[in-house]
């Protein structure tokens, strides 16, 4: 038997932790392989390095007698690795329908048209997916979205099947339908090779070989059956804590619950009549009733998506029901009774405590907001850090912590002002088994002896087994709301599990999404293989990113309103509101003299059209006051005795007072004033005595060029066409790629065939459409709106203009690739395209006039090359001849900057 | 007092939440340091290395006087050009101005009959145009008249305009330009701090946390409001000192406590406004979007770019609903023109009547968002 997987010394650090120590095995071929083990032992790391996800770095690995630092190899065998990630869907595109999401795969590894119709009308029917496939995969149920998961990875015949926790959050109908489905591809193809993580023990029971694993290290490696005789134990859990090291079970002990004896029946802690809860017309919670006594611990077991944690929200009042009432300690519930909330401890689902604050002040806080009195601050906190074993963290910040302990710090945290009610939303979910159970232990003490009522939610039947009773939910259902005991006796079968399943059966008989056994999975196997996958690159597998991208952009309608309405609102509000002409000025005299010839002055001044007057001023602290307040620009003092001093021949000296607040307007005032004042000169020489010429010896002809009137909306418009196709299209690519990383989408990068350059242009072009279209409204709106029309080569325009989104674009991807978040992504792409855009580019000071830094960007900077343009043919009236000497920086800086981006990008996680 | 409590405590969080986020502590530092100083030196004079270009057809010592009075900071050293290739340079944006002397201009000049020089001006350059082209006629009548007076007597000018800049009195730019990159800093970072914050509470279930406790809605939201305002408020205080007034060497005429105060007036107004778009926005991505579109006008038009008496009426009275613009009078007139309370206090009501409003507006939003929020 030749080995599928064959690793030795793998090591794989993330910062200060280990998560996988040294790792060597061997698994055989054509097996189903188990991988078991909590939460963040180091699963999900083998198998993405397995799967070709994440690179090697230490150690050696080799998968399907190849090595996997060897990136030749990791081509050759990517398209015979199929891989699921963990997560619900996480390598699905939610908005995308079934077909889409297929048909994007499926063009990926290359088929052709029919061949593509054929394999998926295959597939979705084995699957029962077939009447859902012009659903999006973001609406189906948990399992279904797992069962596409499952269709997109055996569209391409995959040798090896990788599948990471794909049943962790789904019903437990679902679950043994899907491995069912597992089964019966193994049938017909028992030479692929399948491994599988999971938390579940249960499901391991199945498999042919068992990898246990716990803290980055491997426990044991063998036969389900022979674990349980080396450990001498019952089930797989037990033998799974039975495997840990000493010193993690040192203080274990099973959860023992002592039965519940209610003082009083008629003491409901909470009860809950007919809730409803609809978002739009879906219903994600119908008709929910049931009453919980108070000390009770009270389970809700279901699905993700069955309406669990909705119920659960209702009822802290997070959520306004649409229907129903419900009652906390006998009153009704009511969102704003602040009193009611602090009888009430919640603990959500995601993970909710503040990690920028240290497990104290987590402490301290809740304790002071939820009213617990200053003087019993201390003690509560510390009685609680003894209670939840916390007295080692107080001063560490959660994120630096084991989920384990989190979760016990967030049940700290709910219980810390001593709630009479407890309401957990999967408190459990991703810690490991040790953990789990001490976890209850905790619970356990609270119920008992304390009489604090619990309301928790799991997906965990041995957790669910353990509670005073259950409700089953199910699409927003009850199913049924018993002790444990009781529901296992009405399916009369012996675990909690298939009396689950055989509820869900009940409720769903008439549906006909279960899966008919005759299809076979993949008839097909032997006659069409897909064919080779290209090494080099393909245009196919761009545009089936590109077509993807597009979609995904034409179903988030506010992105794209936001990037077309955007750029026209911008345009319109900086287009009118920016503007150089400097107008109505606001100016008075401050005449000392009132003679006729200092009147004649003033009106000289008042007549102009760049000022208007204001009421005169009458003295220095007059002057001095109206300016300080912003209302004078200008004064003009005129001194006693102007006139006749004047008609004396005599040099007389007249004041203009500036405000220099607003240097740039000053020195216009400053331009304005000597050309009024040298008019007035003249004119006044040319009546005393005709004779001499004072104007000057020479004139000056002045010619304004290209904008005779030198109007702002002339030179602003063009300007703003660079700025605009800069910002805009870089912030809609800039948060394209990060996105996928911030989903877990990019997963498909990885382990796909697809090259990076492939993946970045396909982005690209939905976004290259996008932009060019609004190029032609802004061009529209720039003649039709601000009537400055297009003298020069349109064709030269618009050309430009597709050369320099190309590089906008691209210069978004690149900011995308470089960051990790879509924060920082948007802080990136803002600052390196306002920046040089606004200030360096010459939209109000030419490049030429500025210095250092700034001179620089301005002259490598595409920006300033497309301004050139854009100024040239709108109000130059030039062609291409003329600019081609702009357009060629454009064009080299595209395919650098891409070149970047495909640097920056890598085709593996590290 | 039991609200007044909570609101300190939670305001206390909101601090220390900043403080273990390293990225927006870096952020905000060189945003009121480096980013003032860089972008205030970055701005060149009002006429700074302008360049221009003579097509000399005189060649004479006039003309070569001509040239030789256009020399640097004002002007780039003149080029010599052909005539032919006029057109040329101004198309290719070359230069900004072309003089031409014509042939004969020496002798025609001396001889009284004024010659004509023409200035070329590339008008879409337009502040560049407009004061370049009063300093070229009076470098040029200057010169002119000069080498004349060698020849012939000329009367002196009657009348003498003298020319005050009050308040900044050697036109610098940079004085200008710290103080309104400033004000942009104080508007950028605050609705950045309160609208990204909450979107990232919403993102991490930390909101769905805190509406289970006692607390109300508007608790949140003014705990949200004075612990970014007194951060920013901190931060513009110790740059207006530090940066603009030691480093940059600005002198401050004004009350700087009046300043203060007008700043966490605006703040009052933006990190509200932060608040209503974080609500409005249902992702980072979107978010990012709407800031852009929100921040660029208020930057570009409350008056600190180009004089607000320029701009067109209705793009003034619709600015007049933004907090900006008269946070930048205010500061404008507090700053450079030292007004007291008495002068600019109409700005205060303004702006204390805008940030109500938008309180007001936000608060119900978040109330009636908050739910979806979870």
């Amino acid at each position: 038997m030749n080995s599928v997987i064959c690793a030795s010394d793998l090591v794989v650090t993330y910062g200060q932790t280990q998560a996988l120590d040294n790792i060597s095995l061997d698994i055989p071929s054509g097996q189903m392989v188990g991988l078991i083990g909590p939460d963040g032992v180091g699963k999900s790391t083998l198998l993405s390095l397995i799967a070709g996800a994440r690179a090697v770095s230490h150690g050696q690995l080799m998968v399907l007698q190849g090595d996997m630092r060897d990136k030749k190899h990791r081509e050759k065998i990517c398209s015979d690795i199929a891989y699921m990630p963990q997560g619900l869907g996480k390598n699905l595109y939610p908005t995308l329908s079934v077909e889409e999401n297929l048909q994007f795969f499926a063009q990926l590894f290359g088929h052709n048209k029919a061949e593509r119709r054929r394999r998926i009308d295959e597939l979705t029917q084995a699957t029962g997916l077939y009447r859902f496939l012009s659903r999006p995969a973001g609406k189906l149920s948990g399992g279904m979205k797992q069962k596409l998961g499952l269709c997109c990875a055996l569209i391409h015949d995959p040798k090896l099947l990788i599948l990471d926790e794909p049943t962790t959050g789904v019903d437990p109908l679902a679950r043994s339908q899907f491995w069912q489905l597992i089964g019966r591809i193994r049938q017909q193809q028992p030479q692929m090779s399948v491994l599988v993580a999971t938390a579940y023990m249960d499901e391991a029971q199945q498999f042919d070989y068992l990898i246990a694993m716990n803290a980055g290290q491997i426990l044991a490696t063998t036969t389900p059956d022979e674990m349980l005789v080396q450990t001498g134990t019952e089930s797989l859990e037990a033998a799974f804590i039975h495997l840990l090291p000493q010193n993690l079970r040192a203080n274990y002990k099973p959860v023992v619950v002592p039965p519940f004896n209610p003082q009083n029946e008629q003491d409901i802690a909470i009860a809950a009549d007919g809730l409803t809860m609809k978002f739009g017309d879906f219903t994600a919670v119908d008709n929910v009733s049931f009453s919980i006594r108070r000390g009770e611990i009270f389970g809700f077991l279901g699905s993700n998506g069955c309406g669990k944690s909705t119920t659960m929200k209702m009822l802290t009042g997070l959520l306004p029901a649409t229907a129903g009432r419900a009652w906390l300690f006998g009153n009704e519930l009511d969102p704003d009774d602040v009193d009611t909330r602090k009888r009430v401890g919640y603990m959500s689902q995601a993970f909710s405590l503040y990690s920028e604050l240290t497990v104290i002040q987590n402490l301290v806080l809740h304790a002071r907001l939820f009213g617990v009195a200053e003087h019993a601050i201390a003690g509560r906190v510390d009685e609680m850090a003894q209670r939840f074993a916390l007295t080692d963290v107080l001063h560490a910040l959660p994120a630096d912590l084991p989920l384990g302990i989190r979760q016990r710090l967030s049940l700290a945290v709910a219980m810390v002002h001593k709630p009479e009610l407890l309401i957990l939303d999967e408190p459990t979910s991703g810690v490991d088994p040790v953990a789990r159970d001490n976890f209850w232990q905790l619970m356990v003490d609270l119920a008992r002896n304390d009489h604090v009522t619990i309301f928790i939610s799991t997906h965990f039947m041995n957790e669910a087994s353990r509670c005073d009773r259950i409700s089953l939910m199910h699409e927003g259902k009850v199913l049924i709301s018993a002790e444990p005991e009781e529901i296992k006796q009405q399916k009369q079968t012996d675990s909690l599990e298939e009396a689950f399943i055989g509820f869900l059966q009940d409720a769903t008989c008439h549906q006909d999404e279960t899966v008919s056994e005759q299809n076979p999975v993949l008839t097909n196997s032997e006659t069409q293989r897909s064919p080779g996958v290209s090494r080099f690159f393909s245009g196919r597998r761009m545009l089936s990113f590109a077509k993807r991208e597009s979609l995904e952009l034409l179903r988030d309608p506010i992105r794209l309103t936001m990037a077309f309405l955007g750029s026209m609102l911008l345009m319109v509000f900086i287009g009118y509101g920016i503007t150089m002409d400097v107008e109505d000025l606001s100016f008075a005299v401050f005449d000392r003299d009132q003679s006729i010839l200092s009147q004649n002055y003033s009106l000289n001044m008042s007549g102009s059209r760049y000022f208007i007057e204001h009421p005169q001023v009458h003295s220095y602290d007059e002057l001095d006051q109206r300016m300080r307040s912003g209302e004078l620009s200008l004064v003009i003092e005129i001194p006693p005795g102007f006139g006749r001093d004047l008609s004396k021949g005599l040099q007389v000296d007249v004041a203009a007072w500036i405000d220099g607040s607003m240097p740039s307007r000053a020195e216009t005032i400053k331009g304005y004033v000597q050309g009024i004042h040298g008019s007035w000169l003249a004119q006044q020489v040319r009546q005393m005595n005709s004779g001499v010429s004072l104007a000057g010896a020479v004139n000056i002809d002045t010619r304004y060029r290209y904008n005779p009137d030198v109007v702002s909306l002339i030179a602003m418009v063009p300007a703003m066409m660079p700025m605009l196709m800069l910002m805009i299209p870089a912030l809609l690519t800039a948060l394209s790629v990060v996105r996928e990383k911030e989903l877990g989408s990019i997963v498909n990068l990885y382990v796909t065939p697809v090259k990076r350059l492939e993946f970045l242009l396909g982005k690209q072009l939905p976004y290259i459409f996008t932009s060019f279209i609004s190029f032609f409204i802004l061009v529209a709106m720039a003649i039709l709106l601000f009537k400055v029309p297009v003298v020069g080569s349109f064709f030269t325009l618009s050309l430009t203009a597709l050369v320099f989104i190309l590089f906008a674009t691209g210069f978004g991807l690149l900011a995308s690739v470089f960051t990790k978040s879509q924060i920082a992504a948007i802080l990136l792409s803002t600052i390196g395209t306002m920046i040089p855009a606004v200030q360096f580019a010459g939209m109000i000071t030419p490049v030429s006039a500025l210095e250092g830094a700034g001179k620089l960007i301005g002259e490598i900077h595409p920006v300033s090359y497309f301004l050139l343009v854009s100024r040239g043919v709108f109000s130059k009236g030039l062609g291409f001849e003329d600019l081609s000497f702009a357009i060629v920086p454009i064009l080299i800086s595209v395919p650098v900057v891409m070149y970047c981006a495909v640097l920056f990008l890598p085709k593996q996680e590290r | 007092m039991r609200k007044l409590k909570n609101i300190y405590y939670l305001g206390i969080k909101e601090i220390w939440s900043l403080w273990r986020d390293p990225t927006m502590l870096v952020l905000i530092l060189f945003v009121f340091t480096l980013n003032i100083y860089t972008s205030a030196k970055a701005l060149p004079e009002t006429l700074h290395k302008a360049p221009i270009a003579f097509v000399d057809e005189d060649h004479s010592q006039l003309s070569g006087r001509i040239i030789d009075g256009f020399y640097p900071p004002y002007f780039m050293p003149p080029r010599l050009i052909e005539l032919q290739d006029m057109d040329k340079v101004l198309d290719a944006g070359e230069y900004t101005f072309v003089v031409n002397i014509p042939p004969d201009f020496e002798k025609d000049a001396m001889a009284g009959r004024k010659p004509t020089v023409q200035v070329s001006v590339d008008a879409t350059r337009v502040s560049q145009a407009f004061t370049g082209n009063g300093y070229i006629s009076q470098i040029i009548s200057s010169q002119v008249s000069e080498y004349l007076a060698g020849y012939r007597s000329n009367e002196p000018l009657p009348v003498e305009l003298v020319l005050r800049a009050r308040f900044n009195p050697g036109l610098e730019q940079f004085w200008f330009g710290s103080v309104m990159e400033l004000i942009d800093a104080v508007t950028m970072i605050s609705i950045i701090l309160a609208g990204a914050a909450l979107i990232r509470e919403k993102e991490h279930g930390t909101v769905e946390h805190l509406l289970v406790m006692p607390v109300t809605a508007g608790e949140i939201m003014i705990s949200k409001i004075w612990s970014t305002g007194l951060i920013v408020t901190l931060a513009t205080s110790l740059s207006l000192v530090g940066v603009i007034e030691t480093w940059l060497q600005v002198p401050i005429e004004g009350s700087k406590l009046l300043f203060v105060l007008c700043v966490a007036l605006q703040l009052f107004a933006t990190t509200a406004m932060g608040i209503f778009m974080a609500t409005i926005a249902r992702s980072m991505p979107q978010f990012g979007l709407l800031m852009i579109l929100v921040l660029l006008p208020l930057q570009m038009l409350s008056g600190g770019m180009t004089p607000r008496e320029s701009m067109p009426e209705l793009i003034q009275i619709i600015m007049l609903a933004a907090p900006n613009t008269h946070f930048v009078m205010a500061s404008q007139a507090i700053l450079y023109r030292g007004a007291g309370i008495d002068v600019v206090w109409p700005q205060l009501v303004a702006l204390l009547l805008i940030a109500s409003a938008f309180f007001v507006i936000a608060l119900t939003r978040f109330r009636r968002t908050i739910s979806l929020l979870a």
